[in-house]
């Protein structure tokens, strides 16, 4: 019969087992992703099953991102007021809360909507799909899990977060302007003059490129995620709050790296 | 009889498989005759369901060879391997039906995923294997939420026979259902058999259903209480030598005697 043995506390053995643990869970996650790029190259998913996603991921996102959108640039409105106002130089508001918009908070915040909304959605879906076996039995019926269930959400999220992210720009845009004109005062010419005057195309393009890594993360972590999912409910609801907590990380991490990049090429630009 | 006959349709050979450590299967060897009805029996989590997921392809052994007609199926190439996979239907215990797409679209799945057939050509073959299991055109438009168990079963087994395949596994066909829906699941493992040139594979505890289907029984025994250097399979026969088993442990689990297991949990 075997004997289990009570096993003293190991300085070597719990050091190896921490190294372990999170190289074989970057190892997979990595393996995950050059698969689903492999596979949306090489096999494009039906229409019918990517539509449904695209439309699930992109239009039922968009009242949510709109609302953020509108929010934040009415609020970057109200907080940069006051501190432009002490230098008298509140007629460039617009610059402040437009220059804000398309650099950093449009992208960060739609990601960070379609993270919540649609990520945690996914994860719990595929998570349920794994414990009740349906996993299994497209495997069994000759069909790719990543290929028929990855992929698209992957398109999805890639191909759609650029105009969410677009549409979350201009929505605050708009508001900020609309708030700014009619509540705090600004003359429109001067807010737009500034807007102009301050923001390049380079600027609206560094938003949108970085919101592409933004959605490529989301959709992987919370397809990863939810294909490790563990049994039962506790399971399906760990690996979707599991799915906002690294994308979110994972955000902040990219948007980070894009601004380093970006900083770069910025310098490179002025003096070229 | 020519050599082609002996050759087993399904085979492992010395199959060991574990999970982050934790042993299911040591050095399982088996065979399946093709045409036969088998059925696996053995207490819960012995490894029943991972003995058919290798026979199924969906896991890989730790150590050991699953055999198809004789040939390894690690040196099968992808597109044989696929091939291989769609000759094997696989009944989940859970019937595993798709939650996203209705009754036609989950029967269809497989000829979708991997045939040209035209629409009209599919729309038949899942009429006629709805009709197979006992199911009208009316449910075709129905989500799987909408179904009985014993639906769900029947749609399940609908949409592992519309890939026509050579071998069906059975996982707990009959295992939340109700004595007469039972029964019918039954009737129906028999009357697919009966139809077609198919090769069985049953995981069951029913011991109904094993009267019933069964040509041959294989018997697992868990690893975790399994004296060492002992086989894992403890039993390999008919139905009915089973319930004369001398083995204590088989004839105990056939006669759904807990006698013998309430003592080894009292002394535990």
């Amino acid at each position: 019969m075997s004997i289990v043995q009570e096993q003293r506390w190991n300085p070597i053995v719990w050091l190896g087992e921490l190294v372990i643990a999170p190289v074989s869970v970057v190892g997979d996650f990595a393996l995950f992703a050059l698969l689903t790029l492999r596979w949306t190259f090489s096999r494009w998913p039906r229409g019918n099953v990517l539509w449904t996603n695209l439309y699930q991921i992109g239009v039922l996102s968009l009242p949510v991102v709109m609302v953020t959108g509108g929010f934040i640039g009415m609020v970057l409105a109200v907080q940069s007021f006051d501190q432009l106002r002490v230098m008298h130089m509140e007629s460039r508001l617009g610059s402040v809360v437009n220059m804000t918009l398309v650099k950093e908070l449009g992208p960060v915040l739609a990601a960070t909507m379609l993270a919540g909304r649609v990520g945690s959605a996914i994860a719990a879906e595929l998570g349920t799909m794994r414990v009740t076996e349906q996993i299994d039995a497209l495997e069994a019926l000759g069909a790719d899990p990543i290929q028929y269930l990855v992929v698209p959400r992957f398109l999805g999220c890639v191909l759609l977060i650029p105009m969410l992210t677009i549409i979350a720009d201009s929505v605050g845009m708009l508001c900020g302007w609309i708030f700014s004109a009619t509540i705090l005062g600004i003359n429109s010419y001067y807010y737009w003059y500034h807007t102009y005057a301050y923001i390049s195309l380079l600027d609206v393009y560094s938003g949108i490129l970085k919101s592409i890594s933004f959605g490529a993360a989301i959709a992987l972590v919370s397809c990863h995620r939810g294909f490790h999912a563990k049994a039962g409910a506790q399971g399906v609801g760990t690996a979707a709050t599991q799915t906002f907590v690294f994308s979110f990380v994972l955000i902040l991490f990219l948007d980070f790296l894009a601004g380093v990049v970006l900083s770069q090429v910025y310098i490179w630009l002025d003096s070229a | 009889m020519n050599s082609d006959h002996q050759t087993p349709i399904l085979e492992l050979n010395h199959v060991s498989r574990s999970f982050g450590g934790q042993g299911v299967l040591s050095d399982i060897s088996l065979q399946v005759q093709a045409g036969e009805t088998l059925v696996l029996i053995g207490e819960s989590g012995c490894g029943k369901s991972v003995t058919t997921k290798l026979l199924a392809g969906m896991l890989e052994p730790t150590s050991g060879d699953v055999m198809w007609r004789g040939v390894d199926v690690k040196r099968l190439k992808p597109a044989e391997k696929l091939k291989q996979r769609l000759r094997i239907g696989y009944l989940f215990q859970s019937a595993a039906l798709f939650d996203s797409l209705n009754v036609f679209e989950n029967v269809a799945f497989g000829l979708r995923q991997n045939t040209r057939k035209k629409d009209q050509e599919i729309h038949d073959i899942v009429h006629a294997r709805l009709v197979d299991v006992g199911l009208n055109g009316d449910v075709s438009s129905k989500m799987p939420a909408e179904l009985s168990g014993g639906m769900r079963k029947r749609v399940g087994l609908a949409r592992a026979l519309a890939i026509s395949p050579d071998i069906i596994i059975y996982d707990e066909p009959t295992t939340g259902l109700d004595p007469v829906m039972s029964d019918v699941i039954n009737e129906l493992i028999i009357s697919v058999r009966e139809q077609r040139p198919v090769t069985s594979i049953v995981v069951t505890h029913d011991m109904h259903t094993v009267q019933k289907v069964a040509d041959r029984i294989v018997m697992l025994y868990p690893l975790s209480r399994l004296p060492d250097g002992e086989n894992q399979v403890i039993y390999s026969g008919t139905a009915e030598d089973a319930f004369h088993a001398d083995d204590v442990r088989v004839y105990s689990f056939v006669h759904g005697d807990a006698s013998r297991r309430l003592q080894e949990l009292s002394a535990a």
